[in-house]
């Protein structure tokens, strides 16, 4: 791997070289290292493009590394990962995409990432997603989630886009059965004149099931954000989505938030807030030595944190 | 030392003049500013720590002018500032605030010192975001300790005791005793409190805009008590005859 390309990889997985355990590390539509343990098992597809992870039921405390890195300019990957949690099972999947573009074409990465996770699994999943380049070219990302929670299953996904991806849609469907738990929270950063589109639909069949989804989001300059969310409750369930933005210059933020609910145990909730940086938090910090811009890189880093 | 020479500020949006004329020098250690709601005390806090800027007059800090100074090259240059209604911050948590204030890596553990010091259980604390989920009261604290934390020259408090149960008053009170002992600069405290006032070294009274007294405790505080006993008595008489 050449300089660009670690350093792809240590902004979206903080990997200074290959990690422990499990991996599969893509670059440019390519593999470039992959490593299977006795608990989990890594393999490719053979009808189209992208790997099977195959996680033993009770694999504890194991994790799994899939960053995928992009240096070459114009080039367009598209994905398929298909996660197999086993019952029981608690793992860490830390995915992301890095792009380094520094031609005038546009770099594109799909990814279709699919959770079948079983009865009583726990798994946390954490994706970053990273562009840079100095060339004209657009970086864009457009990954999707689907998400299948078994039995009184749990995933918590973190993802997090705060540089450089000039157009991405993020995608996120889940299934929840009886018990079942997701939490995501999602933080996002715009700036220039990037698009950032997310879309969750969540649906909570099961009896007991509970959705909580959160995301924060900074849009600056004349940067686009829209937020929908889609929650039914069709069982004695719980869900709240929260969208919650800071708007500066002349960037522009839509939120278009839907709850169903089709049963009457069914108890959803969504919050909505979209404002400019208070003048007060900025006065307060003036007053404590710090300058405006100071204070204002202050107030997003503690609310992307 | 701090003075004021003949400020005046007027409300932009209604051209109001909330503060006229206001001659002071502080060079006390522990001043109280007491006075009735809608007085201008706030308003003064405000125009020393540089958020309202003055329409008329200059204030000198240790004999430098500090009039045409922004919030933030006040704060530089030693003026604290503890807001009566304490600010919340998503995901900024107490250590982070309290380190700002130091405006240099502190550890842990002096972090705690001071949430201590206010009386707040510092581990319970330190990591917790200074948002809705805190109590006014709690963020009263974590103002003050903020403002022990930058340890300058002059500090302000504007009604600290606001939104403090009675519980915790005894312990603020010891707060501003032991910060008038430690301090090297001055500490300007507005309140209403008979308790805050009493440890005060001066005690100035703002009304309509323009201080009407400044002296001692003992100079003041008779004459104010009685002005309070009369309009209390003014009122209950007033409710009867309104009764009738």
């Amino acid at each position: 791997m050449d300089a660009i390309q670690k350093n792809l990889l240590k902004e979206i997985a903080g990997l200074h070289d290959v990690p422990t355990g499990a991996y599969n590390i893509r670059s440019n539509g390519g593999a470039a290292g992959r490593r299977s343990t006795a608990n989990i098992e890594i393999v490719s597809k053979t009808d189209k493009p992208g790997i099977d992870i195959i996680v033993k039921p009770g694999t504890k405390n194991e994790s799994v590394h899939i960053p995928v890195i992009i240096s070459e300019s114009g080039l367009k990957d598209l994905v398929y990962n298909d996660f197999y949690i086993g019952e029981g099972a608690d793992v860490v999947i830390i995915a992301g995409c890095g792009i380094h573009n520094c031609g005038d074409q546009e770099s594109a990465h799909d990814g279709i990432h699919t959770f079948h996770i079983e009865k009583n699994a726990k798994v946390k999943y954490v994706e970053k997603h990273y562009g840079e380049g100095d060339g004209n070219g657009e970086n864009v990302m457009n990954p999707t989630t689907v998400i299948e929670l078994g039995e009184n299953a749990y995933m918590r996904m973190d993802t997090l886009q705060i540089r450089g991806i000039d157009s991405t849609v993020r995608v996120t469907k889940a299934r929840l059965a009886a018990g079942a738990k997701l939490d995501i929270k999602e933080n996002i950063m715009t700036h220039g004149n990037q698009h950032a589109t997310t879309d969750f639909t969540v649906d909570l069949d099961g009896e007991n099931s509970a959705a909580h989804v959160v995301s924060r989001s900074v849009a600056k300059d004349k940067s686009r954000q829209l937020f929908k969310s889609d929650v039914h409750g069709n069982n004695l369930c719980t869900g709240h989505t929260e969208c919650d933005a800071i708007i500066m210059d002349e960037a522009k933020v839509d939120a278009i938030p839907a709850l169903e609910c089709n049963n009457v145990n069914a108890s959803l909730i969504h919050e909505a807030a979209i404002g400019k940086i208070a003048g007060e938090q900025i006065i307060k910090l003036q007053t404590l030595g710090l300058t405006e811009k100071e204070a204002e890189e202050q107030i997003i880093n503690g609310f992307l944190k | 030392m701090l003075e004021l020479q003949h400020v005046s500020y007027v409300a932009p949006d209604d051209g109001k003049e909330i503060l006229s004329d206001v001659n002071l020098t502080i060079d006390d250690k522990f001043v109280a500013i007491t006075g009735p709601n809608g007085g201008g005390k706030s308003t003064l806090a405000k125009v020393i720590a540089g958020i309202y800027p003055v329409s008329k007059g200059k204030i000198l800090l240790d004999g430098a002018d500090i009039t045409a100074l922004s919030i933030t090259e006040r704060a530089k240059a030693g003026v604290s500032f503890a807001f009566q209604q304490p600010v919340r911050f998503k995901g900024i948590t107490v250590k982070d605030l309290v380190t700002l204030a130091a405006g240099k890596k502190i550890t842990t553990a002096e972090v705690c010192t001071y949430l201590s010091e206010v009386g707040l259980c510092a581990r319970e604390y330190v990591n917790r975001e200074v948002n809705a989920s805190l109590s006014g009261g709690e963020l009263k604290r974590i103002e003050i300790a903020m403002t022990m934390a930058r340890g300058t020259k002059l500090s302000i408090f504007d009604e600290p005791e606001a939104g403090i149960d009675l519980w915790s008053f005894s312990n603020l009170i010891s707060v501003f005793r032991k910060m008038r002992e430690k301090i090297g600069g001055n500490i300007i405290i507005i309140s209403h409190q008979e308790r805050i006032l009493n440890i005060a070294d001066k005690v100035i009274v703002i009304a309509g805009g323009k201080v009407t007294a400044e002296g001692s405790k003992e100079e003041i505080l008779p004459a104010l008590y009685a002005d309070a006993a009369k309009e209390a008595a003014c009122s209950v008489l007033m409710s009867k005859v309104e009764d009738k």
